[in-house]
């Protein structure tokens, strides 16, 4: 088992994409699910389409949530409180990143595919905004 | 004079049809500082609510509120569902059971809802949200309370703080919320959700009153 992974996302086809991107990193090993826009497949997010995915790729190994943006958040932790309701030191099982969405996921699909986890899924997810996009073609390094 | 069932199902019409004919208005305040979507979430979710109005006959008054607040997670898309529906079933938590609300019940439904929404959306009161509305209202309620005034006066001091409170909020620095990515540009705009916050206890007053 690998820790799973859940995108949410204000927008449905933004989720679909990132998981598509996560998923070419994790050769089929990691459960990937989105949960994006609402119910009515408008722009915006949809406890109840968190709480599905949750139910999607819940394991032994846990779950690590990433999301676009912070509004995002409120959502995802009602989705966890029903999830998780009644069952003890959910913490230390589902982690919310704070991560950027698309890199966060890349990494963290490529750590959990590989065994490591949740908390080591989550730190790696966590540096993602560290790594440069654009390298510099003048380095003096 | 208490506040009945009969008088809660009255206030979530009225306000039904306060938030459609808010709508654009909403939106407006939405669109500077926002996702442009306030006025047609606070409107979809309380259209939801109406359709409900038929099944909470016959529930206590903690009942409803329960049912509007999940109503509004499950219809409202965009941050006022949590944060409004969290207040919902807060203040439905509080007054669980009851088939009438008096003064006490009025201001410990409104603490709770209030501490619903800063545990929910962890905005402290001068970010530039429904809180700021909601905060000066509570102080009023409990100031009026100990005063000893009656219902419909409480309801309508509740009313003026929030809407001074919302109006506060226009030379703020928004720190939460969509608004707080405009950084310095959300300064000189109100905040929609404390408008639709004193929009919900306008309409209590009115309704009441």
């Amino acid at each position: 088992m690998t820790v799973g992974l859940v995108i949410v996302s204000h927008s449905a086809q933004l989720a679909e994409g990132v998981v598509e991107l996560a998923g070419q990193m994790a050769q089929g090993k990691v459960a990937i699910a989105a949960a994006g826009g609402t119910a009515a497949g408008a722009l915006g997010t949809s406890v109840e389409k968190i709480l599905a995915a949750l139910h999607v790729v819940d394991g032994p190994d846990g779950v690590l949530v990433l999301l676009d943006l912070g509004s995002a958040v409120m959502a995802t932790e009602m989705a966890i409180e029903a999830f998780t309701e009644g069952r003890e030191n959910f913490q230390d099982h589902i982690i919310i990143s704070s991560a950027p969405l698309v890199e966060g996921a890349v990494i963290a699909a490529v750590e959990s595919s590989i065994g490591n986890s949740l908390h080591e899924v989550a730190e790696a997810a966590a540096e993602a905004c560290t790594l440069p996009k654009v390298h510099s073609q003048n380095s003096q390094d | 004079m208490p506040i009945t069932t009969e008088d809660t199902i009255r206030w979530l019409q009225r306000l039904a049809v306060v938030l459609h004919e808010n709508r654009d208005f909403l939106t407006q305040l939405d669109s500077p500082i926002g996702d442009a979507d306030h006025g047609i979430n606070m409107d979809r979710g309380f259209q939801a609510v109406v359709e409900k109005l038929p099944a909470l006959a016959g529930m206590d008054i903690g009942s409803m509120l329960k049912t509007v607040g999940s109503t509004l997670v499950s219809t409202v898309g965009g941050a006022s569902g949590p944060l409004y529906g969290t207040a919902f079933l807060r203040a439905g938590i509080a007054s669980a059971g009851k088939h009438e609300l008096d003064e006490a019940d009025v201001v410990s439904m409104l603490e709770a809802a209030l501490e619903g929404i800063k545990a929910r959306g962890k905005a402290q009161p001068g970010e530039k949200t429904m809180v700021d509305a909601l905060t000066p209202a509570l102080v009023a309620a409990k100031e009026v309370e100990a005063q000893g005034l009656d219902l419909s006066q409480l309801l309508q001091r509740v009313s003026d703080a929030a809407e001074a409170g919302m109006k506060a909020t226009i030379p703020m620095l928004a720190t939460k919320g969509r608004a707080s990515y405009l950084g310095e540009r959300s300064v000189g705009h109100q905040d929609p959700g404390a408008t639709s916050s004193w929009l919900i206890l306008r309409t209590l007053a009115e309704t009441i009153g």
